[in-house]
């Protein structure tokens, strides 16, 4: 339907409804921004289940956006709902501006790399990646060339003989990347592309899926309940709580600043001050997060400089994890913070620490109230 | 050494061959001397002769018996008839088994499969005569079930013969192809489908170049049952059949007086069974899976 780039934004121009639709809101003077999906009111029900509940989202041309959250959040359900093979039971989605709500997948400018991968067990790789182009009936010697080239930006340029049953996890991974970015999509969806494979493998692919995005420019809307993959990997992190967004912002933001008590938690560790411990040590009453590596450890007798806060604690536990340490510290007015320092020092052995008094400090400027 | 009665202990243990030689010795038994040996006798039977006069069994090699189906215009066309009834008894339960199954196993709510491959079952647990013989009641002329149907419609019953052998074959084996293509098609992954449409492929395009292909040994499988059950048969020639033969009533008719030419006449299906087998292998479709 959409052959390319340049005939989709002809199409756009050609739906005014559409371009005032993009505008409300928005001062004229403004230029007009470049939304890849929009999504308004998005809601499905699984029978008494509501899966997602009326989601609004805008995700720009070519960005990274991630969908982040525990299991059963909903992200899943989105992704689906955004590629076409799941209905909303209310709600509208627009691509590039088209509101395609009612359209089939196959006629959707989206292509998915499942998180089982899907590969045709019964085509070879290369026939495998050849199969969006066969299907709209590219031209054969231009489909070899494309799909060859596409198996070469993932690094499979020898593979195109094999079946996919004689790949490895990771190879497999990038044969369906490859096989969604031949057909050059507007956007790609990825559902936890990397959930299968192990930790090393992982964070290599999280740099070079990242690598591709930036090459290509394509929009990449990619789920994940993975807070590293989703801080490393992402210009902007949608935080899904029970089906709703719950935090919408850059990397920054949702770590340094979450909006809830959920995102907190969820993002990081959960550093609650609250109730009687707040009032105690900030003076104020609410709920507070510090990020654990805002946090000093020093003896009870330092003295804090001018815009800290210090609460006393007794060290329950120390944890030594390679570059760094965690205490967690029982607060003698209720509750408990954790605290990360670096092991800079010669000597990182601070088990000794444990049951021991300690005072914690930190800047006040790093603490954020969250709504509950 | 100290470690020899460490765990586990047992004979087993130690030698895992032994122990599945011990496993599977009685059904190998049965296969080699019951299964194979049998079928070894009707192949040697048959390059046997009968003598004329005294009825007694020549035991000297010829090739006699099958000079005779293949030259003989009666047994000749019995033989083409009874491949042609048994591929359009696959293709009739293919054509029906498809839909069925593809219902069965992605449209249907998951908890209705249990009830539905009961349904399918259910006739496999009545009698073989019951069933052809309620067929027979089906397709009688003018007054079986078919024909007070089709009557009002201008059209009859196809009445007894070649028709109503296919048909009654096709009722009697449907099952077996419906199961293993409804297991194939549970096996089949949900995110196989919604690639093929995501990559821009409609329905038909999805079914064509993706599920056929992986449900493809599952067809196979249907039929090879559906095929070579259909080959063997006789009673439904009999019973519904009319005046039409298949190769298992020359059987039928024959092996009381001349074994060896009945035993010949039963050698043929084998061997077009094993010729369809040969041609599937051949063909590469079961390699990938
Ligand atoms: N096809 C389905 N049938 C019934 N319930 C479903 C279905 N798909 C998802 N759900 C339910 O919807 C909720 C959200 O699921 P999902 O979108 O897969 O979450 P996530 O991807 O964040 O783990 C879950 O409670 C899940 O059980
Ligand atoms: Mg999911």
């Amino acid at each position: 339907m959409w052959a390319n780039r340049g005939e989709r934004i002809l199409f756009r121009d050609r739906l005014p409804s559409a371009v005032r639709i993009l505008n409300q809101g928005v001062t004229y003077a403004m230029p007009e921004p470049s939304v890849a999906i929009r999504l308004r009111g998005l809601t499905r029900r699984f029978g008494d289940v509501v899966a997602v509940n009326g989601v609004d989202l805008d995700v720009l041309d070519g960005e990274f956006l991630t969908l982040l959250g525990p299991s059963g959040s909903g992200k899943t359900t989105v992704l689906r709902m955004i590629a076409g093979f799941e209905r909303p039971d209310d709600g509208t989605i627009e691509l590039a501006g088209v509101d395609v709500t009612r359209v089939p997948p196959y006629a959707r400018d989206v292509n998915t790399v499942f998180q089982d991968y899907a590969l045709f067990p019964h085509m070879t790789v290369q026939k495998n990646i050849e199969y969006g182009l066969k299907v709209k009936k590219v031209p054969s010697a231009e489909r070899k060339a494309r799909a060859l080239a596409a198996l070469e930006s993932v690094r499979l340029g020898a593979y195109g003989d094999r079946s996919p049953s004689q790949l490895s996890g990771g190879q497999r991974q990038r044969v369906a990347l490859a096989r969604a970015l031949v057909n050059r999509p507007k956007v790609l969806l990825l559902d936890e592309p990397l959930g299968a494979l192990d930790l090393k493998l992982r964070e290599q692919m999280q740099v070079e899926l990242k690598e591709i995005q930036r090459e290509v420019g394509i929009t990449f809307v990619f789920v994940t309940h993975d807070q590293d993959e989703a801080l490393t990997m992402s210009d902007r992190i949608a935080v899904f709580n029970e089906g709703g967004i719950a935090q919408l912002g850059t990397p920054t933001d949702v770590y340094e600043h979450p909006a809830t008590a959920f995102v907190a938690g969820f993002v990081g560790t959960s550093n609650l001050l609250e109730g009687v411990a707040a009032e105690a040590v900030l003076g104020r009453p609410g709920t507070w997060s510090v990020r654990p590596e805002k946090i000093r450890v020093v003896g009870v007798d330092a003295v804090p400089n001018d815009g800290e806060h210090a609460v006393r604690g007794t060290v329950r536990e120390v944890v030594y994890v390679g570059m760094s340490t965690r205490f967690v510290v029982d607060l003698a007015v209720g509750g408990s913070l954790m605290a990360v320092q670096q092991n800079s020092e010669m000597s990182t052995d601070l088990g000794h620490l444990r049951g021991q008094q300690v005072q914690l400090v930190w800047d006040a400027r790093h603490e954020y109230k969250v709504a509950d | 050494m100290t470690t020899t009665t460490a765990t586990p202990r047992g004979f087993g243990y130690r030698h895992p061959r032994l122990r599945l030689a011990g496993l599977l010795s009685a059904p190998m038994a049965w296969l080699v001397v019951v299964y194979l040996g049998s079928l070894a006798a009707l192949f040697l039977t048959a390059f046997w002769t009968v003598d004329d006069f005294t009825g007694q069994l020549v035991k000297t090699f010829t090739m006699k018996n099958f000079q005779q189906v293949f030259t003989n215009p009666a047994y000749l066309g019995s033989m083409l008839r009874t491949v042609s009834i048994a591929l359009l008894v696959t293709l009739f339960c293919l054509v029906l088994a498809l839909p069925l199954a593809f219902f069965m196993a992605r449209v249907a709510r998951t908890s209705w499969r249990p009830l539905l491959i009961a349904m399918v079952l259910t006739p496999l647990w009545a009698s073989y005569l019951v069933k052809v013989y309620a067929w027979r009641a089906m397709l009688q002329p003018e007054t079986g079930v078919l024909a007070w149907f089709l009557d009002p419609l201008g059209l009859s019953s196809p009445g007894y013969g070649y028709l109503g052998i296919v048909i009654t074959l096709t009722y009697l084996w449907l099952p077996y192809m419906i199961l293993p293509i409804y297991a194939g098609l549970t096996r089949l992954p949900d995110s196989m489908l919604d690639a093929s449409s995501d990559l821009g492929a409609k329905g038909g395009r999805t079914f064509r170049s993706v599920v056929m292909p992986i449900i493809f040994p599952s067809i196979v499988a249907g039929s090879i049952f559906t095929f070579s059950l259909s080959l063997g048969d006789y009673i439904t020639a009999q019973i519904v059949g009319g005046k039409v033969t298949m190769l298992g009533n020359i059987v039928q008719t024959t092996y009381v007086t001349n074994l060896p030419f009945a035993a010949a006449v039963a050698t043929i299906p084998v061997v077009i069974v094993l010729l369809y087998l040969l041609a599937v292998r051949r063909s590469g479709a079961l390699d990938n899976l």
